[in-house]
């Protein structure tokens, strides 16, 4: 029934969509891209804030707790995305997301974010995506370690656990600069003080120094046994994965990344082409086509820049090209491919 | 006639061709870097304005049978079309809008409320004609392969029809485009891949259907006893559109003082020269705010040449800076009110429906070579320092 009246509605209004219109009247009406108005947006320390977003049409509240979602924001006429994960629990009262924003020193959206939104402002977002997720039963013995901001994915796992009333054997090891800089203490505190199976580990480095992976048997002896969440820096990220390695348990360590690593590119390289009859470059293994498109001089669509939002997407004309991500080759004539990291394998055409 | 080099054509050194370029750079430059909130707003008001008024005249119609409202209707939905295609459409495949980073407003996606799909449009249109434009045996748009427009395409007896093939092609023009992509030169010469005619007519099928079906059988059917009604209502607002369109775009480059050229201007041509054969190649028309707006602002045609993917709400700012250019390098810059610049469009087609020994050519003659400083008399009068830099003012020189 719904299909048809869409269908119907599709033939009356192409070639735009029924929803292009509905968007004048309220700009959530429309799923046609995902979109979400902000409602409320709460300080958590004085340099990050919490942003509660009523998500439009086309929306699901099926977000697994860990998961991340894409936001995109319009500053001065232009739109710029960044992902950010949730830190509220999947299926919230109100129908509302949230998402938890800390300002980075020379972040341009994150500044804005934090500082700039009012609130009613219209934003865009990308579905959620991700696999820093607990199973389904949680195991029962659990270690979180996080850095900074690495908190929000991991204070949307430990808020859905609570509204079940089910707190596994959970430890918590979180270091912040200072107690200012730490979002969600009071809130954290309090869920150390109501379930006795969770333990809440502050560390300051201020005054305790950087948390290391050689601290780990002092903070959290049994850590061994425990399947192990980890989000934050980069360097904190890797310092960890191996101490895990080394002890033969890279599989117990789950970590969730927000800058893009690139493998060594083999015989990456030769010309990309944009468009058919479009500018060709050069290119080396490393650089990827958004950025060599952008020497180029065309203007290529873009978002996250790290491979997330999709937004870069375009059809493959012809030839090769490997994410750098992974290695992964795709060559598939009208394949859809991330140029933000995908890299030509010998020469490449782009439709644009 | 069609000339073979820009540079000798306008007697102008490399250093000055050169330099022109730097100055075309740098206005872009400058747009560029000040494009913000201000133009997407333009753009943004320009297509709420656009779909209310679809709205109102989809929901005008349903009073069809009554003639006030069949005309008002009409009137509106018209307005709604030009608008679409000319301001809006034309403009954001362009990628004017692309640099707002805006998934919903960008030249990847944006389809038209006509019947060529995007896709064969931004090929025949953005490349084809941007990049060789007024080339001849290049740039299809030169007459569309079914008129005569330049003295030096072959004159045959076909052409005795001109007049008439020129005014169904803008009772047509929506149809003519269609087609456009196809090149029906290379079909009959048997040179085109029949894999690829047949995926491009598959797409025109496609977008021809869906068109075809909200104007002439789903709208009229909803608005039930006005049936006929709404059907003729539509076709009109269709045929307004087409004819507008049609006059619009032979307006850019078919008026006396837009020169064609031959094969050889494309041999090492560089930027800058390429810079040059817009300018010469495209002719601008005057007019009021509304008058640019609803031509999707190609009364700046040469503008538009010059720097085809920055947002058309600019245009305006940047034709001063251009005609200043003109004047002070001795560049004939074509332009005047939209009636003079179509009736010699006009009369070009009827003309060269006849061979060239029957007819005088009416071309601008080209810009005369200077000795050194300008005297008094060959400089522009104070006028064109108003903005009056015409034709007229240009053959002084």
């Amino acid at each position: 029934m719904l299909r048809g009246v869409r269908r119907v509605g599709k033939a009356l209004t192409t070639p735009l969509h029924p929803d292009d219109y509905l968007s004048l009247v309220n700009p959530l009406w429309s799923a046609r891209e995902l979109r979400g108005r902000v409602e409320r947006v709460e300080p958590v320390t004085d340099r990050s804030a919490t942003l509660v977003i009523r998500p439009g049409w086309g929306w699901t509240f099926d977000h697994k707790p860990g998961q991340y979602i894409g936001i995109g924001m319009e500053v001065d006429g232009k739109y710029h995305s960044r992902s950010y994960s949730l830190s509220s629990p999947p299926l919230v009262e109100g129908k509302t997301v949230s998402i938890t924003v800390k300002a980075m020193p020379e972040g341009f959206l994150s500044n804005h974010l934090v500082e700039g939104v009012e609130p009613g402002t219209i934003v865009r977002l990308a579905a959620p995506q991700g696999d820093f997720t607990v199973p389904e039963p949680p195991p029962a013995k659990m270690l979180f370690i996080v850095g900074g901001s690495g908190i929000t994915p991991v204070m949307s796992i430990l808020r859905t656990l609570d509204r079940r009333d089910h707190m596994p054997d959970v430890e918590l090891v979180y270091s912040a600069v200072s107690e200012e800089q730490m979002m969600f203490l009071y809130e954290l505190r309090v869920l150390a003080l109501r379930y006795p199976t969770f333990t809440f580990h502050e560390r300051f480095t201020d005054t305790d120094g950087m948390f290391t992976a050689e601290q780990l048997d002092d903070v959290v002896a049994d850590w061994r046994d425990r399947e192990t969440w980890a989000c934050g820096p980069g360097p904190m990220l890797d310092a960890f994965t191996q101490h895990y390695a080394e002890a033969g348990l890279e599989e117990n360590i789950h970590v969730e990344r927000f800058t893009l690593q690139r493998v060594d590119g083999g015989d990456a390289g030769g010309t990309a082409t944009f468009g058919v009859g479009g500018p060709t470059v050069e290119v080396d293994g490393a650089e990827t086509l958004l950025e060599a498109g952008e020497r180029a001089g065309v203007n290529m669509l873009f978002g996250c820049r790290m491979g997330i939002c999709h937004t870069c997407d375009v059809p493959l004309a012809a030839g090769r090209v490997r994410d750098l991500r992974n290695g992964d080759e795709h060559g598939e004539p009208g394949e859809y491919i991330q140029t933000c990291v995908s890299v030509a394998v010998g020469d490449c055409t782009l439709s644009l | 006639m069609a000339y073979a080099d820009v540079r000798e054509y306008t007697h102008l050194t490399d250093e000055e061709v050169e330099a022109i370029g730097r100055e075309l750079d740098e206005i872009r430059a400058e747009v560029e870097a000040s494009r913000g909130q201000a133009d997407r707003d333009y753009v943004l008001r320009i297509i709420a304005l656009q779909r209310r008024l679809a709205v109102a005249g989809r929901i005008t119609l349903f009073a069809s049978m009554f003639p006030p409202a069949w005309l008002l209707g009409t009137a509106l939905l018209s307005s709604a079309k030009i608008l679409e295609n000319m301001e809006i459409g034309h403009n954001t495949m362009h990628g004017q809008w692309d640099w707002m980073n805006d998934p919903e407003i960008h030249s990847s996606n944006w389809e038209w409320d006509t019947t060529q799909p995007a896709e064969q449009w931004k090929h025949s249109h953005n490349y084809i004609h941007h990049q060789f434009t007024n080339v001849l045996g290049h740039d299809n748009d030169v007459g569309y392969g079914i008129l005569r427009m330049s003295r030096d395409q072959k004159w045959t007896p076909y052409n005795l029809g001109q007049p008439v093939y020129n005014a169904l092609l803008a009772l047509f023009f929506e149809w003519g485009v269609a087609l456009h992509d196809l090149d029906i030169e290379a079909i009959r010469k048997g040179k085109k891949d029949p894999k690829l005619l047949k995926k491009q007519l598959k797409q025109i099928g496609d977008k021809v259907g869906k068109q075809a079906l909200k104007d002439y059988i789903v709208y009229p059917a909803l608005t039930g006893p006005a049936f006929f009604h709404t059907l003729t209502a539509n076709f009109t607002s269709n045929i307004v559109r087409n004819v507008w369109a049609y006059m619009i775009i032979f307006c850019g480059h078919f008026p006396d003082g837009a020169v064609h050229f031959s094969e050889e201007e494309l041999e090492d041509e560089t930027r800058a020269e390429w810079y040059l054969r817009q300018m010469l190649g495209s002719a601008n028309f005057e007019g009021g705010k509304l008058l640019h707006v609803m031509s999707g602002q190609l009364g700046y045609q040469i503008e538009h040449h010059l720097f085809p993917d920055l947002p058309s709400n600019r245009y305006a700012e940047v034709s001063v800076k251009v005609k200043d250019i003109c004047e002070r390098y001795g560049i004939p810059y074509t332009t005047g009110p939209l009636h003079r610049q179509y009736g010699q469009v006009l009369r070009t087609v009827m003309k060269l429906s006849l061979p060239n020994r029957r007819t005088k050519d009416d071309a601008t003659p080209p810009p005369k070579k200077r000795s050194g400083r300008l005297s008094d008399e060959e400089r522009p009068g104070r006028r064109s320092e108003l903005g009056r830099w015409t034709n007229a003012a240009a053959s002084i020189l």
